[in-house]
């Protein structure tokens, strides 16, 4: 389906299930398969992300969510070929636009990032260079995938840009330095700067983590926006559940490295299966909740990745906890439509559910 | 604080610096015993007839009294005694010296420049690896080693054993005469700026905005002379006023062994000699290039960094 056609439809203001189910009908855009990244530390190797898999198709929104520490930037900085010593992805596959990411020269890679996919990143106040102007950045970031482009033309994009994500004077504040910019105001630049290529991808790190709580809103309405100008597929890292409802069509659940559930946004909010995500879920504050209602933490601690159980990661804080989640890992169940859950759960229902009908 | 007032504020300050300077310098230099003219031959009356003749009879304030209002109207006083009768403005400006030191000065500061950052910016991207151990230990002999032990080195090495490079440079009249006294000159400010970049370039590729350059698909060389060495450079820069004022040490140093006749060779001899308006002339000379450097730092911060805003106070 092309963009047009998805504009317009979007015009009818789809539900977040029409929308899903005409996703799943795009192109695959993104493909990752089993992608596994170590970190060789002196205490050891710290499996950060430990065979994880999904799909991103044309168009598509999917949210990665999961607590601190369970692999969602590490998983990110590896697809965008960003991933720091010690770390190195140490299996899997990563495809994009049916060509092979991790089979990329450095000068591929260089071409790849920023160009075909680009990245926005948690802390606004860090991420700009301090010491060039708003517009030296943007012009900058076209320049180097776009070597005809004048400087003359570079700048009227960039101001473009800038109107787009919404900067007023955007002809002058283009020769401001990122100090003089707000929070808010930074992370519209870099969202400008991101997209600046016509990216056919997005990686957003927590975009509005470290803004207020208005500031989010905004910046979370304008990126919703301008995916369903541009059409981009959108990757959208948080641990704010309440954010993955309103700009997600796609959820994948992560703990410890490990893809615990996957759905579209109802199947993970209204149908979940996994009991991480049921965890997730109930420690969130709704606004639809009962009055005096209390929210429910998940006991006990994240999984120390340099010594992770051998079974299920999240076997010693399930309250479902059996005595296989903790000897083997659970495999991927299909548990609906799009939906699939890691659990041992599924497997013993099933189990149940033929014995039960072979008994009757 | 607007520029105007902070420039005019500033140069008020380096004025009363440069008044401080000479006062040191006259009353230090009168505090030795003896005079300019006193030699195995000289009776005390002749003694005493070159003292009334240059007014070295007065009392000291009112000989730096004058020497202050002559100095107002650019009259530095002549020579006592090294080239007696010469103006000392004509022997700083009009033989050559200055010129001479200034050459090689300005080359040694380029040259710490020039290698010093770069070679920073390497260690800093290989940091931990063979390359940035190897530039460590030679950094840190460079800052060991005085500078008289390295010409030493050098002239040995380069000018007697090798034969590459003439032993006494005179008067800089060939390419190879510049080598060995520049390089000496070079090599502490040179070690020091590339330590200085290292530590500074440590912590800049470590920011999130390094991130983000990366993230665009910049080429690395853009990522790290670019983004990462432009916000390292403050601590360089800051070094830029000791390391002029070390250079002019220095340079007493390596003048003296290449056998250059700069200002550096001649300030030491007219200290031995007790010239004292040349002693004077040429501290405030130096004292004031001292003066004008930091000046140029000042600058040179507002230009690194924009946020650095030089005319506010306690920033
Ligand atoms: N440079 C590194 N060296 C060693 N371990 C690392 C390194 N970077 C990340 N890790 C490990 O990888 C794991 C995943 O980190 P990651 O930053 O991806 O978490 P995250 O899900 O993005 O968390 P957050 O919500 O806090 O951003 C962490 O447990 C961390 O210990
Ligand atoms: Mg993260």
């Amino acid at each position: 389906m092309n963009n047009e056609a998805m504009n317009q439809t979007s015009e009818k203001k789809m539900t977040a299930a029409e929308r899903a189910a005409m996703i799943k009908n795009n192109k695959i855009l993104l493909d990752v398969d089993g992608l596994k990244v170590t970190f060789f530390t002196h205490a050891g190797q710290v499996k950060a992300v430990d065979g994880i898999s999904y799909q991103i198709h044309e168009h598509e929104v999917m949210g990665i969510v999961g607590e601190s520490g369970s692999g969602k930037s590490v998983e990110a900085y590896s697809i965008m070929g960003l991933l720091q010593k010690p770390g190195r992805i140490v299996g899997g596959k990563v495809t994009f636009d049916g060509e092979d990411l991790l089979a990329y020269s450095d000068s591929e890679k260089r071409e790849f990032r920023g160009n075909k996919a680009s990245m926005i990143f948690q802390n606004p106040m860090t991420c700009l260079n301090p010491v060039y102007t708003i517009g030296d950045q943007l012009m900058e970031a076209l320049r180097c995938h776009n070597k005809e482009i004048s400087k003359a033309e570079a700048r009227k994009k960039a101001i473009e840009m800038l109107e787009l994500v919404g900067i007023n004077n955007a002809d002058k504040r283009i020769d401001q330095y990122p100090h003089e910019f707000s929070g808010g105001m930074r992370q519209r630049a870099m969202i400008a700067m991101a997209l600046i290529c016509s990216p056919k991808l997005l990686i957003a790190d927590e975009p509005t983590t470290a803004l207020d709580v208005t500031i989010q809103a905004q910046i979370l309405e304008l990126m919703k926006d301008l995916q369903r100008q541009t059409g981009m597929a959108i990757i959208f890292i948080t641990h704010n559940l309440g954010v993955v409802a309103e700009i997600c069509d796609f959820v994948t659940v992560m703990y410890a490295g490990h893809v615990m559930e996957q759905g579209t946004v109802d199947d993970i909010f209204y149908n979940p299966a996994h009991p991480y995500t049921r965890g997730l879920l109930r420690s969130m504050p709704n606004l639809d909740d009962e009055k005096g209602k209390r929210l429910i933490p998940i006991e006990g601690t994240p999984v120390d990745l340099l010594d992770p159980p051998k079974g299920c990661a999240f076997g010693p804080r399930c309250e479902h906890c059996m005595k296989v989640c903790l000897t083997k890992q659970p495999p991927m169940v299909t548990v609906g439509d799009d939906h699939k859950s890691a659990c041992w759960l599924h497997i013993k229902e099933m189990k149940e559910l033929s014995s039960g009908e072979v008994t009757k | 604080m607007d520029m105007l007032g902070y420039t005019l504020k500033r140069m008020a300050i380096s004025v009363l610096t440069l008044l401080l300077v000479a006062a040191i310098t006259f009353f230090l230099m009168n505090a030795i015993p003896g005079s300019p003219f006193m030699t195995e031959k000289s009776t005390p009356q002749q003694i005493a007839l070159a003292n009334a003749k240059y007014g070295l009879d007065k009392p000291l304030i009112v000989q730096f009294g004058n020497y202050l209002k002559n100095l107002a109207k650019g009259d530095m006083g002549v020579s006592l005694k090294m080239q007696e009768g010469t103006s000392v403005s004509k022997i700083l400006f009009g033989q050559g010296k200055f010129v001479l030191s200034m050459k090689i000065g300005l080359l040694a500061l380029l040259v710490a420049v020039i290698i010093g950052i770069p070679v920073g910016v390497l260690q800093a991207y290989y940091r931990g690896r063979w390359i940035d151990n190897i530039l460590r230990v030679i950094t840190t002999m460079g800052i060991a080693m005085p500078g008289f032990v390295v010409a030493t080195l050098c002239l040995f090495e380069f000018g007697v054993t090798l034969g590459w490079l003439p032993v006494q440079s005179n008067s800089l009249e060939t390419f190879g005469a510049y080598v060995m006294p520049v390089l000496t000159l070079a090599l502490n400010p040179m070690c020091r700026i590339a330590k200085l970049t290292r530590t500074s370039m440590l912590d800049s590729i470590s920011q999130d905005y390094i991130r983000t350059a990366n993230a665009k698909g910049l080429k690395t060389r853009v990522v790290l002379f670019k983004h990462a060495l432009r916000n390292s450079l403050i601590p360089v820069i800051t070094y830029l006023g000791p390391l002029t004022a070390g250079i002019i040490t220095g340079a007493l140093v390596v003048e003296q062994i290449y056998h250059i006749p700069g200002l550096g060779n001649y300030f030491v001899s007219s200290i031995l000699n007790r010239d004292y308006p040349v002693i004077m002339g040429t501290t405030l000379l130096l004292a004031a290039l001292i003066v004008i450097m930091n000046l140029v730092v000042d600058i040179a911060y507002k230009i690194v960094d924009p946020r650095i805003n030089i005319t506010k106070k306690g920033d």
